[in-house]
């Protein structure tokens, strides 16, 4: 397990073509938010702005000099760790995803946390069980939960155990009665926690719950599926036939062996739960009102402020493939193979 | 290698699996419960102005009335009845969905196809382009794209198919590799067979039902999405009615739980159908542990 100069080999091939991949995205976002048909003066200054308030916006935006140059300018300023100005708040975007990034970090954790339980006991249960009622039953579930619209959930699941029940809140992220617990990492459960305000962060907790699970859905039926086939796949190779042969118990073999050898399969999984998270955020985070990147993002893109949503995508993009990283690498410790390719 | 007879026994089972995967998919109990409910919905939509008497447009004095005999799914805050409005829906969101689908399918299959059988630069190009387009979710980049180019269903059509492509170039690009290099298409290479009527004749054919099956699940994925940007706002626009729209008209409404209640089940439904039918047609495909891989909405 000892990091050897293949692997070290393997991941610095894979750091590479991270940044090259990170340069991409950087260019890719700029050509999408300046290649811009729309004018985001004419969209920023409101009804019939004079030429002279064109002209200085678009000179204090950058706007007037060439596209290259433009396109250089956001390479530096990026590196410096500005992401501009946002057209709406007027804050530096970089402080608006801060602000936001800890509320949608709360709920993406919990949710793929909930997922993960779901998910991979479901899918062991169906492997187990292979083709009886059970792993039916499983299946059908599996697929509702990548079917159904993460919307329609989220606006089904306020109407019933808000508004009629009244189990949890409804929206936002703490009662109107409750106050933000002072910010260490911005996420209010663990923030309350640290403060020891335990009724805030039972608050915050209740309030975290139903978006987490809603969220939670698509990505259950996918780590179920994904658990099924790789534990499936793990039980026909001869070591489990040999370790039933020695006479070990269904339990140890289960979780001594083949769970341990379906992990890195499942692992792999990580990166797209992340993404179908983010999707889900967007929708979800403007149906209770949860002031996350979700959120932002999707106010950006209907104000037209071009600088806020180039941020939120950047951001989004550099955490995505970070994230494919992390998995590459776990999956290479995991699985020894996969280093010497 | 030699080009003697023995391979040719092996292209034709191959040949013909794609054919053979229907019949082996209707076996299935969900393959027909998925057909059965795309069929509701495919008859719902042409016989929508049988079916209703009332236009999906037309306002009536009834606003907000709970289903009853006289509206099945009620009425919505214009007095618009619920029922036609679903039914009429069918009509944007399936084929709009489809066409989405097939445009991703064609481009991305192309770009493809081309990577894996010329190779080389090319190759690099094209899969280099298919990682930028991956690293980001697919939302996000739907959403940069329609807010520069304005909220339209056309322009949501349009994001959706830019983040959608990548998937195809990559499972073709596979595809084709993996198959190229099997015996049989080296021998007819060999035999003297052009490199476009190899990969008609013989790659092709093992192209097209993992093709199909992935654009299933796709078209399922298709609709949420695009019902999602119309939710938002940034797809189909008042007052066309369209599903993710119509759910998202609900939202003001909260007490009056049919407006979005029953738009929303029609998505889940179709998508529902579409997963049934993709899942199956994966199985026939590969009976290999069954109900296997892929899918999801990044």
């Amino acid at each position: 397990m000892l990091p050897s100069r293949a692997f070290g080999r393997f991941i610095g091939r894979r750091l590479i073509a991270l940044v090259i991949l990170a340069v991409g995205i950087v260019f890719v976002t700029f050509v999408l938010t300046h290649m811009v048909p729309a004018n985001p003066a004419l969209a920023n200054l409101g009804q019939n702005p004079t030429p002279a308030e064109i002209k200085n916006f678009d000179r204090v935006n950058g706007l007037d000099k060439p596209l290259p140059v433009q396109l250089g300018l956001y390479f530096v300023h990026l590196v410096q760790g500005n992401l501009g100005t946002s057209e709406v708040t007027s804050d530096p975007i970089i402080h608006d995803l801060g602000q936001t990034i800890p509320a949608t970090a709360e709920l993406a954790i919990l949710s793929i946390l909930i997922a993960l339980v779901f998910g991979v006991g479901f899918g062991l249960l169906a492997a187990l069980r292979r083709n009886s009622f059970t792993d039916f039953v499983l299946r059908i579930l599996s697929l509702v939960g990548v079917s159904v619209p993460t919307f329609w959930l989220a606006l089904i699941a306020l109407y019933l155990l808000f508004f009629k029940l009244g189990i949890f809140p409804g929206g936002s992220r703490l009662s109107p009665s409750d106050v933000a617990p002072p910010r260490v990492t911005g996420m209010y459960t663990v923030d309350a926690l640290l403060a020891g305000q335990l009724s805030t962060f039972w608050d915050a907790l209740q309030h975290l719950v139903l978006p987490s699970i809603i969220l939670a859905a698509a990505n259950m039926g996918l780590l179920t599926r994904y658990t099924r086939s790789a534990v499936l796949e793990v039980m026909e190779q001869d070591y489990v036939r040999a370790a039933r042969a020695k006479g070990l118990s269904r339990r140890s073999i289960v979780f001594g062996h083949v769970l341990r050898a379906a992990l890195p399969s499942i692992v792999t999984v990580i990166g797209l739960a992340f993404a179908n998270v983010l999707t889900g955020a967007v929708l979800v985070e403007n149906i209770f009102s949860w002031p996350g990147i979700g959120q932002y993002g999707y106010q950006a893109s209907v104000a037209l402020d071009l600088p806020a949503i180039a941020g939120v995508s950047l951001f989004i993009a550099v955490v995505y493939i970070v994230i494919n990283f992390i998995v590459d690498v776990l999956y290479g410790v995991l699985d020894p193979r996969v280093r010497v390719q | 290698m030699s080009a003697t007879s023995p391979d040719i026994e092996i292209t034709i089972p191959r040949r013909y699996r794609a054919i053979r995967l229907a019949p082996a998919a209707m076996r299935r109990p969900l393959a027909l419960a998925g057909v059965a409910i795309l069929l509701v919905w495919v008859v719902g939509a042409l016989l929508a102005p049988v079916l209703t008497s009332y236009k999906p447009d037309a306002v009536t004095n009834s606003l907000f009335a709970a289903p009853s005999s006289a509206h099945l799914f009620g009425t919505d805050q214009l007095g618009r009845d619920v029922f036609s409005r679903v039914l009429y829906g069918a009509r944007i969101s399936l084929p709009v969905s489809a066409i989405l689908v097939l445009i991703s399918m064609a481009i991305g299959s192309a770009l493809g196809s081309v990577a894996g059988y010329f190779g080389g630069i090319l190759d690099t190009l094209i899969m280099r382009l298919v990682d930028l387009v991956f690293a980001f979710p697919a939302i996000i980049l739907a959403l940069v794209v329609t807010a520069v180019l304005g909220p339209s269903l056309q322009n949501a059509v349009f994001a959706l198919v830019f983040v959608s492509w990548p998937t195809y170039a990559r499972v073709v690009r596979g595809l084709v590799l993996s198959a190229g290099n099997a015996e049989y298409v080296q021998t007819s290479r060999l035999l003297g067979a052009s490199a476009r009527q190899t990969l008609v004749r013989d790659v092709l054919p093992n192209v097209i039902g993992p093709v199909v099956v992935l654009a299933t699940l796709d078209f399922g994925n298709a609709i949420l999405l695009l019902s999602g940007l119309s939710f938002l706002g940034l797809g189909a626009q008042p007052p066309t009615a369209e599903w993710g729209a119509m759910v998202s008209a609900g939202t003001q409404y909260f007490q009056y739980w049919w407006m979005s209640t029953f738009p929303g089940l029609a998505i889940f439904s179709s998508v529902l159908a579409l997963n049934f039918l993709g899942d199956s047609l994966r199985d026939a495909l590969d009976p290999h542990g069954s109900w296997t891989n892929r899918g999801g909405r990044g």
